[in-house]
């Protein structure tokens, strides 16, 4: 290199992404076309599927999934994740019957209240020691998982609400519909608008995917890299608490074992919904979609006469099937990058 | 130098920075002017990072004064330096590969529109018009991963533009560029110095320098040296400057008989890393090889041990061909290496002496798939006494030796398997100068029991006063093979920054 010339090199002008070129490469695009693929393929064979009571009984079994999904997308996009939901919507929805049976005539919206904060409070827990201690949230929430669930254990005991102990509109929220949609559906959906704003369209929001993208870079940028962790982990408690209380509202019975084994499928839905586990990317959106999809997989199998133990069989396959894929497009974009970027060598 | 200040943008007078033995900074003195390109200049350790990281705000200088447009500065972090003005453009700048390219530059200051929310379109047209300002054609709603590093560092200058920087830093930008991308970096430099800003510009290739710079300073061992205009110097004033220091016989290398050929590297590729690399080591001689960082030296010698694969050419270790990727063959035939960063990779830090002693021998110490502790134990003090390792127990964790001390433990390791040929990876970046000597002794001791050895280095006093032979990369080629009596630091500072290309033997 002996010349240097002064004008600016010519390239190849990049044209702005076109509306189309966005949405194939949005992350939701595969979970969206699964789920599609899916509904379509039930219907052919069983086209009561699709019937007003038969989307109604699809929607109130992904609700509080979707909820829960949104709630751990928030925290695992900042690189973080909350094994102990499950134990907190045991705490929340036994929480929900003990206040109703306590007293009766307590206004619902003081127990949404209640119950909000408490799975707050949950959270702040779990933030403040992720946050503080400097370990893996993985090892944090396994352990507020067991403690939440041994709380619950111990106040519950052999003791369960059912449903006949909470008044009716209560229960009619997951029965009742507005144009067609279930009222607790009708929440869920506000929870994943408002979160979709919060993360995509706020400052601090974006600075969850700057943390989860490269947390020492997020340091070193000024990002107040903990305080915005405890506040997604209080977020995520504040949903799992709303969840708890939709829980109690379209089940049965709520006692010391209600809720375990949840979290799983809660991280299974946010990872098939495009969310990376190791942060950065992936949007509330995509994981509420993912856990529409876990569910109605259940439903439309049932709906296909497919045995149980098949459901569960392709619900690991498409979490292998995100993730390979994920992985098989950084490995290439990794090579190809090594050569292009190569001096003259 | 009588300037008037509102000439002067950055001053920095005196500073130092030591971090505990270690003096990184002992006198850090630059002067950058308004309109000018600046190059700091000086070889591997003479203390431009260092001197870039306390303009930059990572560290706090010890003692010294520095001045931003006629304003003493004290620095407490990397905010307080941007807020002053100092941008920084690091060789690998650190963007989030998840966000996009115009989140990138605006992270943290994004715009916004109503009940504040982003108005992502206004944020990318912000973005598009500093790349159309700047001359280059970069997407800027697209995620920032899998940019080119000449891209990345673009997206550093285009976040310095919109925070209206007066000073940028540039280290060492142009070290991964291509050709093409290193002319459009200094298009945009030079449209940025007619601006009024001041550049201050890293680099080890003369010819930028030339090419691109106003003036010149050189550092030599944490000091300032000289300021030159760039006009009125030549490459061999420069070099002169850099290097001009008395290396006479502080590491001696003992003779040793050089024997038959023990290594023997025959066109090896790797693309995009190196290429074409050929060379023998004999038994009982130490060859080092040297280059500036980057050239791709680490990457020959992981290439060689088998923990990165080759693409094409071959490894024979005593006549016996080591296949790519390999490891575990060539620690069979008698290989060995210490590699560079031992607390990553070298050792685990929370085993013992003992065990990190014997990792390598666990094949031989079990029984039965079981290890037997007490031969564990016997073979960890053999070789801990042999190079006189100072811990209190062997029993204590390794993390809690000295640098030169677990630099001894990681050679016990491999001393341990009876190799017959050793890659060491800059054997003592890290440890204070009194066990220096000692790990270079030891070396030299090695070579001398007719161990064939590959040093890679960046210090040119240590591949000096060690090497019976040195290799020079230069941007994944060997450029020159020179004679232990040939090389000295000049012809090997030459070769290194591809100012010369000598033939090979």
């Amino acid at each position: 290199m002996s010349t240097v010339t002064e004008q600016p090199v010519a390239h190849a002008p990049a044209p702005r992404a076109s509306w189309l070129q966005r949405v194939l490469r949005a992350r939701e695009l595969p979970v969206t076309a699964a789920l599609l693929l899916l509904v379509g393929v039930t219907v052919a064979f069983n086209p009561l599927f699709l019937s007003p009571q038969g989307v109604k009984d699809l929607l109130l079994n992904a609700t509080i999934m979707m909820i829960l999904a949104v709630g751990q997308a928030i925290v695992i996009i900042t690189r973080n994740v909350d094994l102990s939901v499950g134990s907190m919507i045991g705490l929340v929805a036994f929480a929900v019957g003990t206040l109703f049976a306590a007293n009766s005539q307590i206004p619902i919206w003081l127990v949404f209240v209640i119950c909000i904060a408490m799975g707050a409070g949950l959270g702040a827990i779990n933030g403040a020691l992720t946050t503080l201690a400097q370990v893996p949230a993985l090892v944090i929430t396994l352990g507020t998982l067991y403690v939440f669930r041994g709380v619950n254990n111990a106040w519950a005991g052999g003791k369960q609400y059912f449903a006949g102990d909470r008044p009716e509109e209560f229960g009619n929220l997951s029965v009742n519909t507005f144009l067609g949609l279930p009222w607790i559906t009708i929440v869920a959906i506000v929870v994943i608008a408002a979160a979709a704003i919060a993360l995509g369209r706020t400052r601090n929001g974006r600075d969850l995917y700057a943390i989860g993208s490269d947390p020492a870079a997020a340091e070193m940028f000024g990002i107040p890299v903990r305080s915005r962790v405890f506040t997604a982990f209080v977020v995520n408690g504040a949903l799992t608490g709303l969840a708890g209380v939709l829980y109690a509202s379209r089940f049965n019975s709520v006692g010391a074992t209600t809720g375990t084994g949840m979290e799983l499928e809660v991280i299974a839905s946010a990872v098939v919904g495009g969310v990376a586990i190791f942060g950065g990317s992936g949007t509330v959106l995509g994981a509420a979609i993912g856990a529409l999809l876990l569910t109605t997989i259940t439903s439309s199998l049932t709906a296909l006469r497919v045995d149980k133990f098949w459901q569960q069989a392709i619900v690991g396959v498409l979490i292998l099937a995100s993730v390979m894929i994920d992985r098989i497009v950084s490995l290439r974009t990794a090579r190809n990058l090594r050569i292009s970027e190569a001096r003259n060598v | 130098m009588a300037l008037a200040s509102y000439d002067v943008v950055l001053r920095l007078t005196r500073a130092s920075k030591t971090f505990g033995p270690v003096i990184a900074l002992a006198e850090g003195d630059i002067e950058v002017r308004r309109g000018e390109i600046h190059a700091l200049l000086g070889e591997n350790g003479a203390g431009k990072s260092t001197l870039v990281k306390v303009l930059a705000g990572l560290h706090r200088p010890d003692s010294g004064e520095l001045e931003v447009d006629g304003v003493l500065q004290h620095f407490r972090s990397v905010a307080d330096s941007k807020a002053a003005g100092i941008s920084v453009i690091y060789q690998e700048p650190t963007l989030f590969p998840d966000l996009s390219v115009a989140e990138n530059i605006f992270i943290g200051r994004q715009h916004r529109g109503r009940f504040k929310l982003i108005d992502h379109a206004a944020m990318r047209a912000a973005a598009a018009e500093l790349f159309t300002r700047l001359g280059v054609h970069i997407d800027p709603s697209r995620p920032a991963e899998g940019l080119s590093i000449a891209d990345q560092q673009i997206i550093e200058i285009a976040k310095a533009i919109s925070m209206d920087a007066k000073v940028l830093i540039m280290d060492e930008p142009t070290a991964a560029l291509s050709g093409v991308e290193v002319e459009r970096l200094f298009a945009v430099a030079r449209q940025l110095r007619d601006q009024g800003k001041g550049l201050v510009f890293i680099s080890h290739r003369f010819e930028e320098v030339f090419a691109l710079c106003d003036r010149a300073t050189v550092m030599r061992d944490g000091r300032y040296v000289s300021t030159h205009q760039v006009t009125d110097t030549t490459v061999d004033a420069l070099v002169r400057a850099m290097v001009g220091r008395d290396i006479a016989t502080l590491f001696p290398k003992e003779e040793a008989e050089i024997g038959e050929p023990v290594m023997e590297v025959r066109n090896l590729s790797r693309a995009g890393v190196f290429s074409d690399i050929t060379f023998d080591v004999r038994a009982g001689e130490i060859v080092a090889l040297a280059g500036l960082v980057g050239a791709g030296r680490s990457e020959v010698a992981r290439a060689i041990f088998g923990i990165d694969r080759f693409e094409t050419g071959s490894v024979q270790l005593l006549g016996r061909d080591i296949p790519a990727g390999d490891t575990d063959r060539a620690i069979r035939l008698g290989m060995g290496f210490v590699p560079e960063d031992r607390r990553k990779q070298g050792l685990v830090m929370e085993l013992s002496v003992a065990r990190n002693t014997t990792l390598t021998l666990r094949r031989a110490l079990a029984r039965g798939g079981l290890i037997d502790s007490r031969a564990e134990r016997r073979a960890a003090r053999e070789w801990t006494d042999r190079l006189q390792v100072k811990s209190g127990s062997l029993e204590d964790a390794v993390s809690t030796l000295s640098g030169g001390n677990q630099q001894k433990v990681v050679l016990a390791k491999w001393l341990a398997t009876e190799p017959k040929f050793l890659i060491i990876d800059e054997p003592t970046r890290g440890i204070d100068v009194g066990t220096k000597a000692e790990v270079h002794r030891l070396i030299s001791d090695l070579a001398g029991r007719g161990i064939a050895i590959l040093m890679v280095s960046s210090e040119l006093p240590e591949v000096l006063g060690m090497a019976d032979r040195v290799l020079v990369m230069h941007e994944g080629r060997i450029t020159a093979e020179l004679s232990r009596a040939d090389a000295d630091a000049e012809t090997v500072m030459r070769a290194a920054t591809g100012s010369i290309e000598q033939g090979v033997a």
